[in-house]
């Protein structure tokens, strides 16, 4: 057997060595979290996802070493193959980490920030990717584009105010269900995900569509607002499915199971797609084999103060960028003060003068 | 420099050349017996290597570089595609070819497609010209019942099927991968790039995209010969090259000019356009189709270093996008003192707006974003920061996105800004007049 030819690819000054063909993101995953770009639309299972967020941008700042020249502008990391001797910047570009910061500012312009309210809160790769570069905010001050409810089915939720156009559930419905119902409609802005005339989603495997996608706007209908994903306990478990692989994620409230999902890696993306039945039907411990607890993943905040050596390492770029960047803060507004001070002055009063007028009417 | 070459439009106001009879009369098909008879592929690909013709969709790619690009793996068909869309704002001159000499085209696909080896053709049309498909299908009809398409083209053993695909009419199909996929009969979203459609194109076959003009002029450069079409033009833009003017011009239509012909005399002489209409004077061009950064008077006439500015490529790119412009797909449009900056800004940032695919972020949150603050400042509810604002999305779009539309959505609103910035600004700081009927702003005397 001739041996897979290796290339050597550099990513945040760290080398590793990949078969020909492998992209800059796998070349990245390859050596970890801590240079690995995010991804809101790339998904490794599903053939021809990746290229359309632009959450995964990178500089590279040498092609090749044939050919040295850098990349004139900045590329989606997912889709673009590497080449022997590439330079990549990522979190160490500046230039890289502005353009991330504007793909989350245009993504939250029609993504609501309603997580208390959202199921997905916790388990949302666009909470994680705003949270990472630092903005919370957008500076669009237009109306949003808002949708009725749209009823798919008994057992999917579709909330396309949350929908950032991913178009991973559209490759699932693709790729892995037997008869398409569903994908995206008109252009641009106005641009929907929806199925064929408010048509049930009802597939065998349908119920995938939820696990990939990256925000809340597919979300498990037997479980919404059953729980918090901080307050459940994923064990790994199987069964005997004449389907599926039939392994999966059973989620824990007490001693109940409350969902069943995929099992993802740590990268949030699923291992084996699961079927429906397995899904919705068996929420019973002893449906199972039970194989242990769950490793969390890096994204999970169930991972949140807990399993430290699974959390991400900041970069040392991002600690020196910090150190350059960011002064001491000199605030001397109002609400730095002490309590008995801040009662003397004009603004606490005035406050206080607007709350009785409202609690009097 | 004006000068009459005229190679593509020479024969466009004979009597009944929309006819095959007329056509072959004239010299027509000349090419195609050269081509089949006596050329052989490669030697009609170095021709037109040798002519130097750039592409004339709008990005101005060498055409016979990218011919030599094709791969040729065996077994796999090859296809030659015909970019008639044409929906770029103010940008009509594939129309006219097709609508007033389809044989032209005609006889370039056929010369094209057998120098690529293509034995199924497409020239896809936007939907919306039906009146033109069906001058092209009774033309191709035509020229098939005279063997110069369909099996054994004149006993040469070449066969060649021409097909015209209607498109579904929105802007986006007319770049080439989304072209491509809607020919396949999907939605006309873009492809990510690579692989490029001359490795893996229609119905992943390796697969030339050409524009109707570009295809159009290779049978007049295998009739005259790759050097005869380079010695016309100037530097490396050889050729002629069809301009469709509009706008505030006495004489707006399509014109044939030679490359390197000068801006000013373009706009002002008789044979061309004729000037700007009486009593008016020149505020600003867009020279290349609406995506192409607009350019005040001063500097469309002259390049900053004070050289006269030229109808070709390099000059009209000359100092980047600070000062310069692109030639692009030539849609000059001419803009009086009438002309509100802000309000065609804003017009065209809708069309963007419009016709995004949707497929990436920076694209489709972005124009949307932009429509509507350009829409506030137009009417009379924008911020100052609103200008900067408006810079910083476009950069975040720029070269940030699947496909160049969201490039064309960015250049024109940063060119906008960058070279009439105090119409924005007077716009905000003067909303009651600024949204008077006809009110429009220039060197600080206010028109309304
Ligand atoms: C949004 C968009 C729209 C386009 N529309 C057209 C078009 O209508 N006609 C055209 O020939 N090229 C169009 N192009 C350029 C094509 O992608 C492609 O470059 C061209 O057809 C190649 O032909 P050429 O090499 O002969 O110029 C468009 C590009 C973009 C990004
Ligand atoms: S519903 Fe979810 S998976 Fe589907 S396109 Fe929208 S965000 Fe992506
Ligand atoms: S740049 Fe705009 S038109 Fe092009 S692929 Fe992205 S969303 Fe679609
Ligand atoms: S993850 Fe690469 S573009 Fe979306």
């Amino acid at each position: 057997m001739e041996a897979t030819q290796l290339i050597k690819v550099t990513v945040d000054g760290k080398t590793v060595e990949v078969p020909v063909g492998t992209t800059i993101m796998e070349a990245a995953r390859m050596i970890g979290p801590e240079v690995a770009p995010p991804a809101m639309c790339y998904y490794k299972p599903l053939k021809g996802s990746g290229g359309k967020c632009r959450a995964c941008l990178v500089k590279v700042a040498q092609g090749s070493e044939k050919d040295p020249r850098p990349m004139p502008k900045l590329v989606a990391s997912c889709i673009t193959q590497a080449q022997d001797g590439m330079v990549v910047e990522n979190f160490s570009n500046p230039d890289v980490v502005n353009a991330r910061k504007g793909i989350v500012e245009f993504l939250l312009i029609n993504h609501p920030l309603d997580c208390p309210v959202c199921d997905q809160a916790g388990e949302c790769h666009l909470q994680d990717f705003a949270f990472e570069h630092g903005l919370g905010t957008t500076r669009y001050d237009d109306e949003r584009r808002t949708f009725e409810p749209e009823d798919i089915g008994d057992k999917i939720q579709l909330n396309k105010n949350r929908c950032i156009l991913c178009y991973r559930c559209v490759y699932t419905a693709e790729q892995i269900t037997d008869s398409r119902v569903h994908g995206v409609m008109y252009r641009g802005d106005h641009a929907e995900i929806s199925t064929y005339i408010s048509k049930a989603i009802e597939n065998d495997f349908s119920g995938n569509v939820i696990d990939v996608c990256p925000v809340g706007a597919l979300t498990d209908k037997t479980y919404r607002f059953k729980s918090r994903v901080w307050f459940s306990k994923p064990a790994d478990a199987h069964c005997n499915c004449d389907k599926c692989s039939g392994k999966v994620n059973l989620w824990y409230k007490g001693d109940e199971v409350i969902r069943v999902t995929a099992r993802k890696n740590q990268w949030g993306e699923v291992e084996d797609f699961i079927c429906n039945d397995c899904r919705y039907e068996k929420k019973k411990t002893s449906d199972w084999v039970i194989e242990g607890p769950t490793k969390i993943p890096r994204h999970s905040v169930i991972s949140a103060n807990k399993y430290a050596a699974n959390t991400i390492k900041k970069p040392e770029f991002a600690m020196d960028f910090a150190a350059h960047n960011f002064k001491e803060i000199d605030d001397n507004r109002d609400y730095n003060k002490s309590l008995e001070e801040i009662k003397k002055s004009g603004d606490y009063k005035n406050l206080m003068n607007k709350n009785k007028a409202l609690l009097s009417k | 420099m004006a000068s009459d070459i005229k190679i593509l439009t020479d024969k466009i106001n004979i009597p009944g050349i929309e006819t095959f009879e007329v056509y072959r009369k004239n010299g027509g098909y000349a090419a195609v017996e050269k081509a089949i008879k006596k050329m052989s592929p490669d030697e009609i690909v170095e021709e037109v290597k040798k002519s130097g013709i750039r592409g004339r969709g709008g990005a101005g790619f060498p055409m016979g570089m990218k011919w030599s690009f094709l791969a040729k793996p065996e077994g796999i068909p090859r296809y030659l595609v015909c970019n008639g869309d044409e929906s770029e704002p103010g940008t009509f001159k594939d129309h006219y070819l097709m609508k007033n000499i389809p044989h032209l085209l005609i006889e370039g696909m056929i010369v094209s497609s057998f120098a690529l080896g293509a034995n199924k053709s497409f020239i896809y049309v936007r939907g919306e010209l039906m009146y033109v498909i069906r001058i092209l299908e009774k033309a191709i009809e035509e020229a098939k019942n005279a063997g110069f398409l369909g099996k054994n083209i004149l006993g040469s053993g070449y066969d060649l099927e021409l097909v015209v695909q209607p498109g579904g009419g929105a802007y986006i199909c007319g770049e080439e991968t989304a072209l491509l996929e809607s020919l396949e009969g999907k939605r006309g979203n873009p492809r990510n790039k690579p692989p490029f459609p001359a490795i893996k194109g229609l119905y992943q076959s390796p697969t030339v995209v050409n524009n109707v003009e570009s295809i159009a002029t290779t049978s007049w450069i295998i009739n005259h010969g790759g050097d005869e079409y380079a010695k016309l033009g100037i530097g490396r833009s050889t050729g002629t090259k069809l301009i469709s003017a509009s706008g505030h011009v006495k004489k707006p239509g399509v014109y044939e000019i030679e490359l390197g012909l000068p801006v000013e005399e373009f706009i002002y002489s008789d044979q061309y356009l004729g000037g700007i209409r009486e009593g008016h004077q020149l505020k600003a061009v867009v020279a290349g189709g609406s995506s192409v950064p607009i350019l005040p008077a001063n500097l469309i006439m002259k390049t900053a270093n004070g050289e006269p500015r030229l109808m070709s490529y390099e000059s009209l790119s000359d100092g980047g996008f600070a000062t310069g412009t692109m030639l692009g797909s030539g849609g000059f449009i001419a803009m009086d003192e009438t002309t509100c900056i802000v309000r065609n800004t804003w017009n065209f940032s809708r069309f963007y707006h419009h016709e995004s695919c949707g497929q990436c972020s920076p694209c489709r949150e972005g124009t949307g974003w932009m429509e509507k603050v350009l829409h506030k400042i137009e009417h009379g509810h924008g911020k100052m920061s609103d200008i900067d604002l408006l810079v910083d999305v476009a950069k975040r779009i720029e070269g940030n996105t699947i496909c160049p539309l969201g490039d064309a959505a960015a250049w024109p609103v940063g060119s906008a800004i960058r070279h009439f910035r105090d119409e924005f600004e007077w716009h905000i700081t003067h909303p009651h007049e600024a949204t008077q009927k006809g009110a429009v702003f220039m060197n600080k005397s206010i028109l309304v």
